[in-house]
C-alpha cells in the first residue's frame, strides 16, 4: 500500500483547512488510510453497541442498558447480529494490521519496563515500530477474544443453535462467553483510554495523519521507515 | 401471572430483597407429591394440564412407546415418561414418572435468568415465571438441573409448569392433581405432604420394596414437587430423573460472585485510566519533537539512499 507510507503536507490535503491559522504548513505522515479509518470506526461502533447489549444480560445492575436498544426482547435479538457484525469487520481490521502486529524481541523489553511506560519516560524505552508493545498485545487479545466470543455465542445462540449442544457445553459457553467478553471490555478500556492519554492518537484514527514528532516520539522505527521510504520514492532511478 | 409483589420472595435478575412485610407471619411452603407406584399411566393429569392452561401442542407421530409427546415443550408442560427396567431378579418393571417442574427451593432457572422479574418464587415455594419479563434468551434452561424449561418457537418466551400458581392462589389444588384418578398426585402443605409420603414409604417396604423412599434433593435445598419411587436408591432408572441435582458449578461460576467482581474489575480500569491522567497526565508531543524529527527526515531526504 503506497498510500500509507506516502508523507503528505499538510492534514486534510485541501489548501483550506491546514494552513489556517496555523504559523508554517507542517508535514504530517498518513497513519492511517481512508479505508483503514473506516473500518476501525465500523468496528469500534460494532464493539460499543455490542458490549452495552451484553453487559445488560451480563448483570442487572446494568440491564437498563436494553433500553438503549428497545428493551430486554429486543437486545437478546440484535445482540448476536451485531457482535457478528463485529466480528466480521474486525477480522479484515485483522487482515490489514496483521503484519505490524508479531511480537519482537525488543516488545519483550519494552513490556518490562511497563514502569516507564506508564509514567511518560519514553525517552528510556526501545525504540518503537507502527506499533508498540502494548497495542501488539492488544490485537492478539482481540483476536483471541473475539474468536472465543464468536464460537461461544454460536452455542449460547438459543433461537437457532442452542438446541444442537448438550446442557454441560451451553454451559460452558455461556461462562466462557462472559469471561472473552470481560477480557475484551476491558482491554478496550484500556485501548481507549491509551488513545485520549497519548495526544495525537484520536487524530490519528480519525483523520488518518500524525505529526513527524508524534511519529519520532513514540514510533521512532516506523518514522523512519517512513521517511527513507519517501526519500527512496522521491529519487527515482 | 400477574404481579402479587407481597407474595414474591425472590425475584430474577435483582440484586436487593424483595418486599418482606408479609415474612414470617407463618410462612407455609406447598407440595406436589407425585407417588410413582400408584400411577397407571393414564395421562389425566397431562390432560387437565393442557385444559386448564390452555395449551395445545402440535400433534406429534407416535415413537413406538406410551410416552406421547416425546418430551416436554412449551405447549406440554407435564409428561408422563414411561421407562421399562429389568429389575435384578430378572422381572419387567414398568416405571412411570410424571415429569415437569420440580419447583426447586433454590431454583437454578431464576438464578440464571438475567431479565429482572421474569422467573419469581411465590412464599409458598412455587417457581413461576412471568413471560411479559421474558426475554427469551434460554438462560432458565441452562441453569436448570432437571431439563425443564423449553422456549417457544412461536414467541420466543420460556414456558413451564406454574403448579397452577393461579389456582393455588385461590385455594384450589392444581389441575392435575384434581385429574389423578387413583390417587398417584396429592397436593397439600410440604410437611403434610412429607408425612403422607412416610406412610406410603412404610406401607410399600412392608411389601418388599426395601428401597423405597421421597424424592426431595437436598442439593437445590429440597423441591416442592416430590416423587415418592420405589426404588429411590437409583432415581436414574425413572428416565434419567437425576440422583444428585444440583445448581450446575458451571453456571454458580457463571452466575455467582465473578459477575459483580467483573463488573468492579471493569469500572476499575476506567477509574485508573481517570486517575492516571489527573495524576501523570497526557503524553504530548512539543515543539522539541517536531524539531528533532524534522532534523532527521531533513537528513535522510538529503542524502543519498543506498539502493538495495
Amino acid at each position: 500500500m503506497t498510500d500509507s507510507t506516502r508523507i503528505t503536507d499538510a492534514p486534510g490535503h485541501s489548501t483550506g483547512e491546514a494552513g489556517q491559522g496555523s504559523p508554517r504548513r507542517r508535514d504530517t505522515i498518513l497513519r492511517y488510510t481512508t479505508s483503514d479509518r473506516t473500518n476501525h470506526w465500523l468496528t469500534a461502533i460494532a464493539f460499543v453497541c455490542a458490549g452495552l447489549s451484553g453487559l445488560a444480560m451480563f448483570h442487572p445492575a446494568v440491564f437498563w442498558l436494553s433500553g438503549l436498544f428497545g428493551g430486554g426482547p429486543w437486545t437478546r435479538i440484535l445482540h448476536p447480529y451485531i457482535g457478528l457484525f463485529m466480528v466480521v469487520a474486525f477480522a479484515l481490521l485483522a487482515v490489514r494490521f496483521w503484519s505490524h502486529n508479531f511480537l519482537q524481541p525488543a516488545d519483550w523489553k519494552w513490556l518490562r519496563q511497563i514502569r516507564d511506560v506508564v509514567n511518560n519516560r519514553e525517552d528510556r524505552l526501545p525504540e518503537v515500530g507502527r506499533y508498540n508493545a502494548g497495542q501488539k498485545l492488544l490485537y492478539w487479545v482481540i483476536v483471541v477474544c473475539l474468536a472465543g466470543l464468536l464460537l461461544t455465542g454460536i452455542v449460547i445462540w438459543r433461537a437457532y443453535f442452542s438446541d444442537y449442544f448438550s446442557i454441560r457445553v451451553v454451559r460452558l459457553a455461556a461462562l466462557l462467553h462472559a469471561f472473552c467478553a470481560f477480557v475484551l471490555i476491558t482491554s478496550i478500556i484500556v485501548h481507549i483510554y491509551s488513545a485520549i492519554w497519548v495526544k495525537g492518537s484520536v487524530h490519528a484514527m480519525t483523520r488518518g495523519t500524525v505529526t513527524p514528532g508524534w511519529a519520532w516520539k513514540h514510533h521512532r522505527a516506523w518514522f523512519r521507515e517512513m521517511i527513507h521510504a519517501a526519500n527512496s520514492r522521491s529519487r527515482p532511478d | 401471572m400477574a404481579l402479587q409483589s407481597l407474595d414474591i420472595i425472590r425475584r430474577s435478575a435483582t440484586t436487593l430483597p424483595e418486599p418482606e412485610i408479609r415474612s414470617g407471619t407463618g410462612d407455609v411452603t406447598v407440595a406436589k407429591l407425585i407417588d410413582t407406584t400408584k400411577c397407571i399411566g393414564c395421562k389425566a393429569c397431562q390432560v387437565a394440564c393442557m385444559e386448564w392452561n390452555d395449551l395445545r401442542d402440535e400433534i406429534g407421530t407416535n415413537v413406538g412407546a406410551y410416552q406421547n409427546p416425546p418430551d416436554l415443550s412449551a405447549s406440554s408442560w407435564t409428561l408422563m415418561r414411561f421407562a421399562e427396567v429389568e429389575n435384578t431378579k430378572g422381572d419387567l418393571e414398568w416405571l412411570i414418572r410424571k415429569d415437569g417442574c420440580m419447583h426447586c427451593q433454590d431454583p437454578g432457572c431464576l438464578k440464571a435468568c438475567p431479565a429482572p422479574g421474569a422467573i419469581v418464587q411465590y412464599a409458598n415455594g412455587i417457581v413461576d415465571f412471568h413471560e411479559e419479563n421474558c426475554i427469551g434468551c434460554g438462560y432458565c434452561i441452562a441453569g436448570c438441573p432437571f431439563d425443564i424449561p423449553r422456549i417457544s418457537k412461536k414467541d420466543h418466551k420460556a414456558y413451564k409448569c406454574t403448579l397452577c400458581s393461579d389456582r393455588v392462589a385461590v385455594g384450589l389444588e392444581p389441575a392435575c392433581i384434581k385429574a389423578c384418578p387413583t390417587g398417584a398426585l396429592v397436593f397439600g402443605t410440604k410437611e403434610d405432604m412429607k408425612l403422607h409420603a412416610a406412610d406410603r414409604i412404610e406401607d410399600l417396604k412392608s411389601r418388599g420394596f426395601e428401597n423405597a423412599g421421597l424424592y426431595d434433593p437436598a442439593g437445590v435445598s429440597g423441591t416442592h414437587v416430590m416423587y415418592v419411587l420405589h426404588h429411590a436408591d437409583t432415581p436414574h432408572i425413572y428416565n434419567g430423573l437425576p440422583g444428585k441435582p444440583h445448581i450446575s458449578n458451571t453456571v454458580q461460576l457463571w452466575k455467582g460472585i465473578t459477575k459483580p467482581l467483573a463488573l468492579a474489575a471493569m469500572a476499575l480500569a476506567a477509574l485508573t485510566g481517570f486517575f492516571h491522567y489527573i495524576r501523570v497526565g497526557p503524553n504530548e508531543t512539543d515543539e522539541g519533537d517536531e524539531a528533532r524529527a524534522a532534523d532527521e527526515m531533513a537528513k535522510t531526504l538529503n542524502s543519498p539512499e543506498k539502493r538495495p
